[in-house]
């Protein structure tokens, strides 16, 4: 459009109508959409928070390492010096409970978990864990799917009858069971898993990522070689054929960009998915491993202090559903803006 | 039709053999990890280490190791788990059986009720004030994590208002059909709520769409103009078209629960069921244990599949292969 508008000024002639690209149109129909827009605002706003766990924790609650346990720790309540850790609260009156939450920003705002960690900070730490496995995983997901579904669409036959079927059979294994197949088996052994010269270990995040981008690829499969097969036999693909392409050049130049907005209505419904799969592993404790923290493994250590300490479980709750929430109604903006016509409309 | 039931039956046969393959490879070839020590539990002596390599035959052929296995899982059904003082785990899992499928059957009536009512109502009420509050509301159910909202469940009705609206609600846990019909009502009530949250919400929405899809189609504009009533055009002509949709994502749905998509649910709530099973061999690194109940949820996700198709072939003869 830039040079259209450079190409009237130099000219003097003013164009019979500017041009404007699918995605400038898509991204003027996303603007219009005000609950996409706030939906947005507010994901943004999270990943912003959850940047500035380091900031929190070192300038705002003063932590050295939030991920320490702090047993015998102490904070101000109220102005006087209390334990993190208070003899004999909770329904018993037996043992120790965490500080409560303070109210109060630079000591314990949402009080702290049962190793006396401060929950804020771990909130704000979790939180990249979350998004940084829910982002990742959704676009390996998403490029791994579309590789696959291109050339299964573009050369068909067995290939495609073949690619297929594997997808077919990861579609039939029980989503949340294959996880904790592969995971257990990684923390049988503390080595991690060795393939060739790359070792993963088993607490690193990038275990969860893998498994969650694996078990979900015909999930995104399946669209876009639906998309793929109904664009490979169009004339400008023909045509490009007549003038000599490559199947290379077939692939990605003519048919990929025919394909990529279907991915890209995906990828937001994917993080949100990809999010609440990490989050279930991680309660279950074969997601995140300790020293890592994720909003799924605070619900986790939560579960024990439901009664005495809600909040230790509530935040992290609440920051699941809310980033959940966001890209969920982001999606949808995001496929009406793309796709107006789509069969599969919410409004 | 016949040929068609018999060769999905048969690819559903191969997809089960592929998904046990899958499993063994997954446990007794991944590059790193010993079998014997990671299926003989924690720290394991060295006469255990010895007896699982003989009895799983870990020093023969990889598929006399695979026979090995399918028969102790399959045929004697006396696959032990060393963590657990050598219980057998196919028994085991038939006897946590009964707790999954009443939580699963509860759930479903409720989302099934809840969704059509959801669904239909908001493509009713399109263009007015309510349709984007109900669609809000599914989008909500559909993003929270089952199990923070069996928390949250929890906290309400097993602490904050349990001295007075839910004294009623008996502690966590499950009790069989057989110990009295009220006292099952009771403890299921709650987990089935939380388990057809995300369900309600999902259907809501896919029969929502689904409806306002097919109002647009010649045989409804053609139902109206003979003079129907707006009430029977809805249910005869577009719902019924509408449940096409909704009973095929139903029956995978239902497969998944029945074979161990539960198994959140039964952890927040104690529900000794499979998934509970699941989630105990987890904590213990009981391999054994999670191999069958791996292998039990792919079969009834793998049947619910093959059903799925074959019911959506029957109903619809389009979509049968020549």
């Amino acid at each position: 459009m830039a040079a259209v508008a450079e190409e009237a000024r130099t000219t003097g002639l003013r164009p019979a109508t500017a041009g404007r690209s699918p995605w400038a149109l898509a991204w003027r129909r996303l603007r219009r959409n005000r609950l996409a827009l706030a939906a947005l605002g507010l994901f943004v706003l999270i990943v912003l928070l959850s940047l500035a766990a380091p900031l929190y924790a070192h300038d705002i609650a003063h932590i050295a390492n939030p991920f320490q346990p702090n047993l015998n720790g102490k904070t101000i309540l109220d102005g006087k010096t209390v334990p993190i850790m208070q003899r004999g609260g909770g329904i018993l009156k037996l043992g120790e409970t965490p500080i409560g939450p303070t109210g109060n920003l630079h000591h314990y705002f949402l009080g702290a978990d049962n190793t006396g960690r401060d929950v804020t900070s771990l909130l704000l730490y979790g939180g990249r864990a979350s998004l940084q496995i829910g982002i990742s995983s959704a676009i390996i997901c998403c490029v791994v799917a579309t590789l696959v579904a291109l050339i299964a669409g573009f050369f068909g036959g067995t290939t495609d009858a073949i690619l297929s079927r594997i997808m077919d059979v990861i579609w039939a294994f029980p989503v949340i069971l294959l996880a904790i197949c592969i995971s257990t088996e990684l923390l049988t052994d503390t080595q991690g898993l060795r393939l060739g010269p790359f070792i993963i270990r088993a607490s690193s995040l990038w275990v969860p990522t893998y498994i969650i981008a694996g078990i979900y690829v015909p999930y995104v499969y399946r669209p876009v070689r639906g998309q793929v097969l109904s664009v490979v036999n169009k004339e400008f693909v023909e045509a490009a054929i007549a003038q000599g392409a490559s199947n290379i050049r077939l692939i990605f130049s003519e048919i990929l960009p025919n394909v990529v907005s279907t991915v890209i209505v995906l990828l937001p419904l994917m993080v949100a998915t990809n999010m609440l799969t990490e989050s279930a592993l991680s309660f279950l404790s074969v997601g995140v491993q300790p020293p890592n923290v994720s909003w799924g493994t605070i619900i986790n250590d939560g579960q024990d202090l439901l009664y005495t300490r809600p909040w230790v479980s509530l935040a992290p709750g609440i920051m699941i559903v809310l980033t959940v929430l966001a890209l969920n109604v982001l999606g949808d903006g995001v496929r009406d803006a793309l796709d107006p016509r789509a069969k599969l409309r919410v409004d | 039709m016949l040929t068609f039931i018999v060769r999905r039956s048969l690819w559903a046969v191969l997809v089960m053999f592929v998904i046990t393959v899958i499993v063994f490879i997954i446990f007794f070839k991944t590059p790193g990890v010993d079998p014997a020590r990671a299926i003989a539990g924690r720290n394991p002596s060295p006469q255990v280490l010895a007896e699982v390599r003989a009895q799983l035959g870990l020093n023969r052929p990889l598929f006399i190791q695979y026979g090995i296995m399918m028969k102790k899982i399959f045929i004697t059904r006396d696959l032990v788990s060393y963590s657990d003082q050598g219980i057998k785990v196919v028994p085991e899992i038939f006897a946590a059986a009964p707790a999954t499928l009443s939580l699963v059957f509860g759930a479903t009536v409720i989302w099934i009720v809840m969704a059509m009512l959801m669904g239909v109502a908001a493509a009713r009420l399109r263009g007015t004030f309510y349709d984007p509050i109900l669609m809000i509301l599914a989008l909500i159910g559909i993003s929270c994590p089952v199990f923070w909202l069996g928390q949250v469940v929890n906290l309400v009705t097993q602490s904050g208002l349990h001295k007075s609206v839910f004294s009623w609600v008996p502690p966590l846990g499950y009790n069989p059909l057989t110990q009295g019909p009220v006292l099952w009502f009771e403890g299921l009530i709650f987990p089935w709520i939380t388990l057809s949250i995300l369900y309600i919400g999902f259907y809501a929405r896919v029969l929502r769409a689904s409806v306002l899809e097919i109002q647009t189609e010649d045989y409804v504009r053609t139902a109206r103009a003979k003079g129907l009533s707006e009430q029977r055009v809805l249910v005869r002509h577009t719902l019924r078209n509408s449940l096409v949709t909704f009973v095929s994502l139903f029956g995978l749905d239902f497969g998944a629960l029945v074979g161990g998509g539960t198994i959140l649910t039964e952890v927040v709530f104690g529900i000794h069921g499979v998934g509970f099973l699941t989630y105990e061999a987890l904590t213990n690194l009981d391999l054994p244990t999670i191999m069958a109940t791996v292998i039990y949820g792919a079969f009834f996700i793998v049947l619910a599949n093959a059903l799925v198709d074959i019911g959506y072939a029957w109903l619809d003869p389009r979509v049968r292969p020549s």
